[in-house]
């Protein structure tokens, strides 16, 4: 099978393709996510600062890298999908909002349960703090506003304009670390430096956000099949589909 | 063009004259909502001296939001908001006309009201002057976002309680340089550096709020 950019533009073709690579998205995940548990808690050492409550940091960083990333990429899909009139981006960026806002929540969360042992405190006003917790509105501002409206297109078209209005917030976000010296310590990882932890538990941040990423394409996937059956219901390749279902 | 930006702030002016009461009760609940808070805190001079700025601030954002459901909703009620999108003349313009009508109309008794909340919070006439200028810039970021959420929720049942949702995250860099502003003051520093990040706001969305609005208006009525 030949798979080419506009495979997945095509409604009834990505319901199809989709569906192919839903179980290997799954597998991997749970692959990755098992091997990077097993590499953080078993393997990786204890940091000689902050004890063994660092560890959340495999779950709490890559959380928060895919909270930032999916609002961009959904931002991306649903301007594209306004632009060019784009049934399926549109799709892929409603699909996206639920997935990214339980990451944004996961990394609000899990970073409650790091700042308590280790600040003293479940949460503070801090610059990186407040701007992930605005990024939790955004989300759901645009899950509130696409589902208030009833018309496909307008709430597509809708929600990419709050979308790209909201993704002013992102690299205020990503350099807030750097920007404000507050409580919330710098970023660990960086792309122009060498690593300032040990290969291990770098191994372990990487194989997570591996599996973060394929829980969320397995996730949007399912999503986005959903809502095309939802939004083509009129069309005769899923009545087809749903008639054949029937007969089974 | 310009105008088509007199002519709506006239006429919806005019429409706010016509509806007195309804005009000013943004103003109303902005004074008894701030009125709530040395009740229920306590009034103590020192505690209320210390939020007074903030409760000023988040009462004015909510009753902006409040009233700005209301910018689009009679004329798309009427249909006379398509024969205005069905002009030749730009979109932007009539945004701006009638985001000025609702500054002047429900803005304007905000800032003027501020020195009121201010004396009930026990503040230094230095804080209060602070805060109201504060508010003078912010309350156009308040009037110009606020347009956008309404344009964007134009029609929908549950408009009026999304816009809070929509907007108010959008609105915190004013909230935080201009609560700033007064706290500048009141450390004995010069506020100054804090206005001038307001009135980089207010420029900045000046010019993006009128095209995002209008560019919602058409989505609303596709």
């Amino acid at each position: 099978m030949i798979l080419r950019f506009n495979t997945f533009a095509a409604p009834s073709r990505f319901y199809g393709l989709a569906g192919g690579l839903l179980p290997w998205f799954w597998a991997s995940a749970l692959l990755f996510g098992l091997a990077g548990l097993y590499v953080g808690f078993a393997m990786a050492p204890t940091d000689f600062q902050q004890g063994e409550a660092y560890r959340i940091i495999f779950i709490h960083v890559p959380a928060a890298w895919m909270s930032m990333l999916i609002y961009m990429v959904m931002a991306f899909w649903a301007a594209w999908g306004w632009m060019l009139n784009a049934r399926m981006a549109s799709m892929y960026a409603r699909a996206l909002a639920p997935t990214g806002a339980l990451f944004t929540f996961i990394a609000l969360w899990t970073g409650a349960l790091w700042g308590k042992p280790t600040w003293g405190t479940w949460w503070v006003w801090d610059a990186r703090l407040t701007s992930e917790f605005i990024l939790l509105l955004m989300y759901l501002g645009y899950i509130a506003l696409t589902e208030a409206i009833d018309d496909p297109r307008r709430a597509a078209n809708a929600g990419a304009l709050l979308a790209l209005v909201g993704a002013v917030n992102i690299p205020i976000i990503y350099f807030s670390v750097r920007w404000w010296n507050t409580l919330h310590q710098g970023s660990t990882i960086s792309m122009t430096a060498a690593p300032k932890m040990v290969s291990t538990m770098l191994t372990a941040m990487l194989l997570m956000t591996l599996s973060f990423w394929a829980y969320s394409f397995a996730v949007v996937f399912t999503r986005a099949r959903a809502i095309v059956l939802e939004q083509e219901g009129e069309t005769e390749w899923v009545r087809a589909l749903t008639h054949s279902r029937e007969q089974a | 063009m310009r105008g088509l930006l007199w002519a709506v702030t006239k006429r919806d002016l005019l429409l706010a004259r016509r509806r007195r009461v309804e005009a000013l009760l943004p103003l109303g609940f902005f004074v008894v909502a701030a009125g709530l808070f040395p009740i229920a805190i306590g009034p103590e001079p020192n505690t209320l001296k210390l939020i007074g700025p903030g409760v000023a601030w988040v009462c004015a954002l909510l009753a902006a939001m409040l009233s700005v459901t209301q910018m689009f909703a009679s004329d798309h009620h009427d249909g006379s908001l398509e024969q205005m999108l069905l002009a030749a003349e730009r979109l932007e313009w009539l945004v701006l006309g009638k985001v000025l009508a609702h500054w002047l109309s429900s803005g304007v008794p905000l800032v003027l009201a501020s020195p009121l909340i201010g004396v009930l919070f026990d503040m230094q006439a230095q804080a209060i002057a602070t805060l109201a200028l504060s508010l003078l810039l912010g309350t156009p970021v308040l009037s110009l976002l606020g347009a956008v959420g309404a344009a964007l929720t134009l029609g929908l049942r549950s408009g009026a309680s999304l816009v809070f949702l929509l907007v108010l995250p959008l609105t915190v860099p004013t909230l935080i340089f201009g609560t700033g502003a007064v706290g500048a003051v009141d450390a004995g520093l010069s506020p100054q550096a804090h206005l001038s990040l307001q009135g980089a706001l207010l420029l900045l969305t000046l010019l993006g709020a009128p095209l995002a609005a209008a560019a919602a208006l058409r989505i609303s009525l596709d």
